[in-house]
């Protein structure tokens, strides 16, 4: 069997509030050519205004991928005529593109293997043309809608790193998840927001290149087809032709297009309209801070939580669902909540609970079945439906505390998910909490200092947590010394104020001290 | 003609804004006069005198209601064809473009019409800005007031026709390679190319982005630099033009400019000069000498490559620029069997000879295989040319040159010889390469025909030329000259 060598060169959609040249908004599904301006239908006289978001989300991609970051880059236009393409030029990155050298570790069954990216450029996308019958009466008729014209495009493109079609899908799943944990694109290939050509060759011989492939499966079913047609071609003794390929997503094969000899020369020359793009360290610097944790790291905290490999995948590389399992963590760590009336949020009963228990294997288990299948079933994110972390914590309490029944739990949670507002319980804590966790965060932020803790731990989110004893014991010290009222209540017994001690102490920290240790030292400071 | 179109500017403008003269009452004057004298001189493509006199009587209206005037306050002007305007036809004098009618006016319209100026109409130009006669127009050639026989230069010639004559008080062009300044010489005004990226190229028609600028005609130095100013400054949508405050050129222009050192590059001269230009020269030396200049030689040394690397770069951003002409989204279409078709019966149409000529030598010095030996060796000749500027610079703070090695010269004279047209921007270029400022005024009439100085500093010194101009101007009392089709009668 050859040994068959791929590279791929994937597209992606940056999901931008505007163009990458002028102001229109980056918007799918609204009516044809109702997104566009002088500037993206290239009416003339029009120049291109470099859209800085775009340039950020592009070298954030760059920087997850473990890319060097050029200081300078430069676009370049690439000249072709086609109807989609209105300056009979794309602006694009040519020798001098924003960033090289990069690596993704790519994961399979069988490896774990560090796949080399060569370079990553932006560029601007063309309009979308429809063809034939299906949109007019005239089958040699084409209409162009230019609302997607001009909306900022990456293109990542790999080393010959790979070495099989299931890596060539795990790479593409993991590049997915980054982009969609750096919320930067939604990376969906059905629509197009990632799209993935791929270059392969056996025993490192001549490569064919294949395009218009629209699925992670398609790319899976392209390279097996690929390898199967080069092997065929070798074993009779007849040579690989250097080409552009087309997939055909009906019947599953490839079949040949243009050859690489008539290949077109797209005269590539500095983009007058443009200053060279610069990108200072300082800049990088801010952005590399900002980078939230990747799903690889992730996967590995989920793993060292007891969670097996699947499950932490499925939760780390979908960064909603990955955000609620945190949430529900940080609701479990947290003591202090409000009770809640019938009547609505009530900040004087702001008072100290017993904390939940509900572990993160537990967690997972409720989110891993029924819930991901209902999303998976409806379509939607988590962040869609009406389930709150807090909800489901309190719901999984409820469950192992023996007041309600696994089933009404379910029935409960399922509401939820549906969009019905949830009754938690007869009695007890959260009672017809409104489940809105936007309101409740609102909430903690302004209503009571008990709640402040909430949010501090909250806000801590994704900080480095502070241990260190001392170092709390000291803000604790600070916040009596300052409080010597509140003290004297707290001692004739208004128990209350014991969460305002660890609120300001929380705040003190900056919201990053570990909320368990600061309770136990407010204690041993109170109890003094 | 009545004489109020002869006076600068800057003597209209007050009356206007103090209402001793309505802005529809010299608007009309303005449109009498360009009926009377457009048949012989065919400075406009397009005429928009109804909306003109409309816009006047409502400036009057603005005015009467106690609003502050802008600086170019209900002065007729008028703006070449290659600067969209809102609502009104802008060809580039070109079929390709010939109903075009954009949806937006570029940033210098739209600074015009806020600072009060009226637009007469859009005015001929060679198509796409190319050429140096205004005989590339796709619709009929411009004449030159001083001699009706005689080309008013180009490619903005229908801009300097319409000033020169007295149909407009000021007027845009635009200079690629000399396209403001040479007509400018040619019809007796002064013409000034700003530094590139002073003013905003959005909404002018590109013909090679890094060479476009927008430039000022005007019969006078103070009027030049009333224009400059109302047109000058950063346009966040135009990524090259330059973010660095517009000094008050007019505030400034009576200031000593000091004991300037004037460099004159001998090597030029020898480049070939007709020999009316190359005396009218040395005595416009001599006048600045006797203003005070110190007057030296420099050396600019690569100025004998411009010319073929001006016609490697431009051509080549040019092909790209014009691609956007494709017959699919506006513009003429010339219908075909398939979309290869479409686009070669539109463009093969739609674009004139000298069109077609610069975009097959653009494609060609851009293709695979030849891009290093034209394209990039003509990026390094240019980059030598603009260090030979910086160098002269070093020594001397403004340069002063023929505009162009002749005077006017004769309709269809050279319209069959390309090489020789291209001569005619002999000493525009390199400075265009270099992206400096430069301003072309009179220097001289000889034989009926204007003669032009230009004065060249380095980049945004657009304050010193003028204040130099100014004194050169008040010297030589070259100003305000009338050419004869605009004598106004002895009373």
């Amino acid at each position: 069997m050859r040994s068959p060598t791929i590279g791929l060169e994937v597209h992606v959609q940056l999901n931008t509030a505007s163009k990458m040249f002028c102001s229109c908004p980056v918007e799918f599904g609204a009516g044809p050519n109702s997104r566009v301006c002088p500037v993206c239908l290239a009416l003339p006289g029009a120049l291109p205004v470099l859209n800085r978001q775009a340039v950020e989300s592009a070298f954030t991609v760059a920087l997850a991928l473990h890319c060097q970051i050029q200081s300078f880059s430069q676009f370049h236009r690439k000249n072709y005529f086609y109807p989609d393409l209105p300056k009979g030029y794309q602006i694009s990155q040519y020798d001098v593109p924003f960033s090289r050298n990069g690596y993704l570790m790519v994961e399979t069954e069988q490896s774990n293997r560090r796949i080399g990216i060569i370079r990553v450029h932006m560029e601007e996308d063309t309009a979308k043309m429809l063809h034939g019958r299906s949109i007019t009466e005239h089958a040699t008729t084409s209409l162009v809608d230019f609302n997607r014209s001009g909306v900022p495009l990456l293109e990542i493109v790999s080393a010959p790193d790979i070495t099989s079609a299931e890596e060539a899908s795990a790479y593409l799943t993991e590049l997915r998840a980054i982009l969609r944990t750096l919320g930067i694109s939604s990376g969906n290939m059905e629509e197009g927001a990632l799209r993935c050509d791929v270059n392969i060759s056996l025993d490192a011989g001549t490569r064919a290149e294949v395009k218009n492939i629209n699925s992670f499966r398609s790319v899976r079913k392209a390279l097996e087809y690929e390898i199967e047609r080069q092997n065929a071609l070798l074993d009779q003794g007849e040579p690989v032709v250097q080409e552009t390929r087309h997939f055909k997503e009906s019947s599953g094969i490839t079949v040949s297009g243009r050859t690489k000899e008539e290949a077109e020369d797209y005269r590539y020359f500095p983009e007058p309209d443009l200053v060279p793009l610069e990108i200072t360290p300082q800049w990088i610097d801010a952005v590399h801070q900002r980078l939230p944790e990747l799903p690889e790291e992730r996967r590995r905290r989920l793993g060292e939580m007891g969670l097996f490999p699947a499950e932490a995948a499925t939760i780390a590389n979908a960064p909603e669902l990955a955000r609620f399992f945190d949430k529900c963590l940080l609701v479990v760590r947290t003591d202090n909540y409000v009770i809640v009336s019938r009547t609505g949020i009530n900040p004087d009963s702001a008072i100290t609970v017993s904390p939940f228990t509900a572990n993160a294997k537990e967690i997972a288990n409720w989110l891993l079945s029924d819930i991901l299948k209902y999303l998976n079933e409806s379509d939607l994110t988590i962040d869609q439906t009406k389930l709150t972390p807090i909800g489901l914590v309190a719901m999984i309490q409820q469950n192992k505390d023996g007041r309600i029944s696994k089933t009404k739990a379910k029935e409960l949670v399922t509401a939820a998910l549906q969009g019905k507002v949830m009754q938690v319980g007869e009695k007890g804590i959260l009672t017809n909490f409104p489940l809105d966790q936007d309101k409740f965060d609102e909430f903690l932020e302004h209503k009571t200092a008990t709640v402040t803790a909430t949010i501090a731990a909250i806000g801590s989110m994704g900080l480095t947590q502070i241990s260190d004893p001392e170092t709390i014991r000291g803000w604790v010290q600070e916040v009596l010394a300052q409080n010597p009222k509140e003290q004297d209540a707290y001692r004739l017994g208004k128990d209350t104020l014991f969460g305002f001690f660890v609120g300001q102490a929380m705040k003190r920290s900056g919201g990053k001290a570990n909320p368990e240790l600061l309770n136990r030292i407010v204690r041993e400071e109170l109890g003094k | 003609m009545n004489p109020l179109l002869r006076r600068p500017a800057h003597e209209i403008l007050p009356m206007l804004s103090r209402g001793e003269l309505s802005c529809r009452e010299l608007m009309e004057i303005s449109l009498d006069w360009v009926s009377q004298t457009e048949g012989r001189i065919h400075s406009f493509l397009t005429q928009d005198g109804e909306r003109a006199l409309a816009k006047a009587s409502a400036l009057d209206q603005r005015r009467a209601k106690g609003e502050m005037p802008g600086p170019l306050f209900g002065l007729p002007v008028a703006v070449k064809d290659n600067l969209a305007t809102k609502g009104l036809r802008t060809t580039c004098g070109s079929r390709i473009l010939e109903d075009f009618v954009p949806p937006y006016s570029a940033t210098v319209i739209e600074r015009l019409e806020q600072g009060g100026a009226v637009l007469l109409g859009k005015t001929n130009c060679d198509e796409f800005a190319m050429g140096s006669s205004t005989e590339n127009s796709a619709f009929f050639p411009t004449r030159n007031p001083w001699d009706l026989e005689r080309v008013p230069g180009g490619s903005s010639g229908g801009s300097a026709a319409a000033v020169a004559s007295g149909q407009a008080f000021l007027s845009l062009g635009t200079d690629t390679g000399g396209s403001v300044r040479q007509p400018a010489s040619f019809c007796g005004l002064c013409g000034f190319k700003p530094t590139y990226g002073r003013v905003s190229r959005y909404g002018l028609i590109a013909f090679a982005s890094s060479l476009d600028q927008v430039g000022a005609f005007a019969r006078n130095v103070r009027d030049c630099a009333l224009l400059l100013e109302t047109i000058a400054g950063h346009d966040p949508l135009d990524s090259t033009s330059l973010n660095e405050p517009v000094p008050p050129y007019l505030r400034e222009l009576e200031n000593n400019p000091g004991s300037l050192r004037i460099g004159f590059a001998s090597d030029w001269l020898a480049m070939g000069l007709a020999p009316e230009v190359e005396r009218t020269f040395h005595r416009a030396l001599d006048t600045l000498r006797g203003l005070g200049f110190a007057i030296e030689s420099i050396s600019l040394p690569h100025s004998h490559y411009a010319l073929p690397t001006y016609y490697l770069i431009a051509p080549a951003e040019a092909s790209a620029n014009l691609a956007r002409f494709d017959g699919i989204r506006y513009g003429l279409r010339v219908p075909g069997e398939n979309l290869k078709d479409l686009y070669q019966a539109t463009r093969g149409q739609g674009f004139g000879a000298e069109v077609k000529r610069r975009i097959m030598l653009g494609t060609y010095a851009l293709s695979a295989g030849y891009r290093d030996a034209f394209y990039l060796k003509a990026q390094q000749v240019r980059t030598l040319i603009r260090r030979d500027f910086e160098q002269a610079f070093g020594a001397v703070d403004l340069i002063a040159v023929p505009t162009a090695p002749s005077t006017a010269f004769r309709l269809g004279e050279k319209v069959d010889d390309p090489l020789a047209m291209y001569m005619a921007d002999l000493f525009t270029i390199p400075i265009s390469l270099a992206g400096l400022p430069s301003l072309s005024l009179p220097m001289g009439v000889e034989g009926g025909l204007p003669v032009g100085l230009q004065l060249v500093g380095p980049a945004l010194a657009e304050s010193h030329i003028l204040q130099a101009a100014w004194r050169f101007e008040q010297a030589t009392g070259l100003h305000d000259l009338v050419p004869p089709l605009a004598e106004v009668p002895r009373a």
